[in-house]
């Protein structure tokens, strides 16, 4: 399998498509650190307004905690979108260059040759991920020093001691991961039915956009799907910066993106396995 | 005989239509086996199927004595194949492309082995080029390079010379020759065209519309002396069984307009005097063309059933 595994690797690397999410995400942490190294006592001061009047918050305020966790916010609502573009490609693009019906014709299993490119789908979508982990957390700590972490949420700020930061990023690079691989194994499923890579990189993307407004949108109807959808249980990294981690919540949450892609890759599987390469 | 191709009433339906209907033949050892047709007319939905791309509606295929869909694994291992055209990773090199190739094979060559391979087919010297820079004839040098490479028994050729020059063609043919006679491998190749098969093969199929029209060794069913026989009688299919146990049997198949059978011109009185003799009502008996001549018009559209009916 690791054999299998590694040549998709290498054909995943070989592509230039590959590197547009590296450059993406790469100009995207660059441009959030340069702003905010331009201008983010601006922002902040915007941010507090409404409780800079009753209370004094002394400290380095902005520090690089704070841009790295504004970056992880702003970015893992994008990311997905740029992990289609890979997962998405799997076997589609394969289907419409043709050399789909060369890898089926080897004395390889199907079963095993679509967990081959998952793995590889997945180990990119980690890659990414760490590289806008190094990225983030290490640049912006080299910019703007290291201090307590002051953490807006949707009622409450929560100051956590910078001694007490670090294990909550290494969770949240965890629980990401995850639900990156959700959003993967989706794309994945899709492009096992396709035989071009726009039409499962278009499609997981907008069941990704359509379940984000979904879940974003506060209307009672919508409301009772929410459970259901992967997409609100996507963003849960963030419990991980409440005092206390609600760790019921979190692993529950953790338990649903896990279930996604257990039954994604599963039904990729089952369909790719009856599957009459046409292609 | 030991077959190294066995193929028993194979049958693929895509919805309604029948691409191909209870097709069986053999491929013996060591031949060249042609795989005659117009294009549409079922090759290389029978070619994926053997190949394990497309599951069969019905039939069984057996390959080096082995069951294919129990034994997919093994069997593949000693299968080379083109597949329509020669699709590899363009944005690899040539040498990239037949290193994952031979690896998924289950084989890890060296990369003088591998250079080797690509000399062999005239691309030693663009072994490091993206295979985006090559032309057609190119690309379908490196696929028959690839099916190659992990030495196998078998070679699964779906029309090799396409896309290719004079030369180029030329080039193929020896190959092909060159590996079965001097390597002993087996070389099941379509094409739509006659004149392809004719100066490779040892046998042929003939398929139409996913049907076998003819089946045998090259010389014997190109024979210049011997003519199309079109039969009409009044049941064509108790005739059809009559003839099977006669001479005549070696090209026997019954079309919509009646029985088809090929034989020397003069016995073809021989044949009126057998059915008049065993009772059958005979409507008409034409002797009008040669089987090649059949052939031919098969691969032209439009003219299909006006060649042998006229």
């Amino acid at each position: 399998m690791w054999q299998l595994t590694r040549i998709e690797l290498y054909k995943i690397f070989k592509k230039p498509r590959t590197y547009i999410a590296f450059a993406a995400i790469g100009l995207i942490i660059l441009l959030i650190q340069l702003a905010m190294y331009a201008d983010g006592e601006t922002y902040l001061e915007f941010m507090l307004q409404n409780i800079n009047a009753a209370f004094d918050i002394e400290g380095k305020k902005l520090n690089g905690f704070f841009v790295f966790y504004l970056i992880l916010h702003t970015l893992l609502v994008h990311v997905p979108l740029l992990i289609c573009l890979v997962a998405g490609d799997a076997v589609a693009g394969e289907a419409a260059m043709g050399t789909l019906r060369l890898l089926v014709a080897k004395p390889i299993s199907r079963t095993r040759l679509l967990l081959s490119k998952f793995i590889a789908s997945s180990i990119y979508t980690l890659l990414l991920l760490t590289f806008m982990a190094v990225l983030g957390l290490l640049g912006s700590v080299a910019l703007f020093g290291v201090s307590d972490l002051m953490v807006q949420k949707s009622d409450m700020f929560i100051l956590l001691d910078k001694s007490d930061v670090l294990w909550r990023y290494a969770a949240a690079y965890g629980f990401a991961a995850l639900s990156m691989m959700t959003v993967a194994s989706l794309a994945f499923l899709f492009s096992v039915f396709a035989d071009n890579a726009i039409g499962p990189i278009i499609g997981a993307m907008s069941v990704v956009i359509v379940a984000t407004i979904l879940t974003t949108m506060d209307i009672p109807v919508f409301n009772a799907l929410k459970p259901f959808l992967f997409t609100n249980h996507m963003l849960n990294w963030k419990g991980f910066f409440d005092r206390p981690v609600d760790v019921r919540e979190v692993l529950k949450s953790a338990l649903v993106l896990l279930a996604h892609i257990v039954l994604f890759v599963s039904l990729a599987i089952a369909f790719f396995r009856k599957k009459d390469v046409l292609s | 005989m030991s077959f190294i191709i066995d193929v028993n009433g194979l049958t693929k339906q895509f919805g309604e239509l029948t691409a191909v209907d209870g097709l069986s033949f053999s491929v013996a050892k060591g031949h060249v086996y042609g795989f005659l047709g117009q294009n549409g007319a079922g090759k290389s939905t029978t070619i994926r199927m053997l190949l394990t791309l497309i599951r069969p509606t019905a039939g069984s295929i057996s390959i080096l004595g082995q069951e294919l869909t129990h034994h997919r694994k093994a069997i593949l291992q000693q299968v080379g194949a083109i597949i329509e055209k020669p699709d590899l990773y363009t944005y690899l090199t040539a040498l990239e492309n037949i290193g994952i190739l031979s690896r998924l094979s289950g084989v890890r060559l060296s990369k003088a082995d591998l250079l080797q391979h690509l000399e062999r087919v005239g691309l030693g010297e663009r072994a490091a080029s993206k295979v985006k820079t090559f032309s057609q004839g190119m690309k379908q040098r490196l696929g028959i390079a690839c099916a190659l490479a992990h030495n196998p028994q078998l070679l699964i050729l779906d029309e090799p010379t396409n896309g290719l020059d004079p030369q180029g063609i030329a080039d193929v043919r020896n190959l092909i020759l060159q590996l079965s006679r001097e390597e002993g491998k087996t070389v099941f190749v379509s094409s739509h065209l006659l004149s392809e098969i004719e100066v490779v093969a040892d046998s042929m199929l003939i398929i139409d519309r996913g049907k076998k029209v003819a089946e045998g060794k090259v010389a014997e069913l190109l024979h210049p002396s011997e003519t199309l026989v079109l039969l009409d009688t009044a049941d064509n299919a108790a005739t059809k069984t009559l003839l099977a146990q006669t001479q005549w049997q070696h090209f026997l198949q019954e079309a919509a307009e009646g029985i088809l059978l090929q034989m020397h011109r003069d016995e073809v009185p021989a044949l009126n005097r057998f059915l008049v003799e065993n009772g059958v009502a005979v409507f008409s008996l034409r002797a009008k063309h040669s089987l090649e001549d059949y052939f031919l018009s098969l691969t032209t559209p439009n003219q299909h059933v006006a060649a042998y009916t006229d």
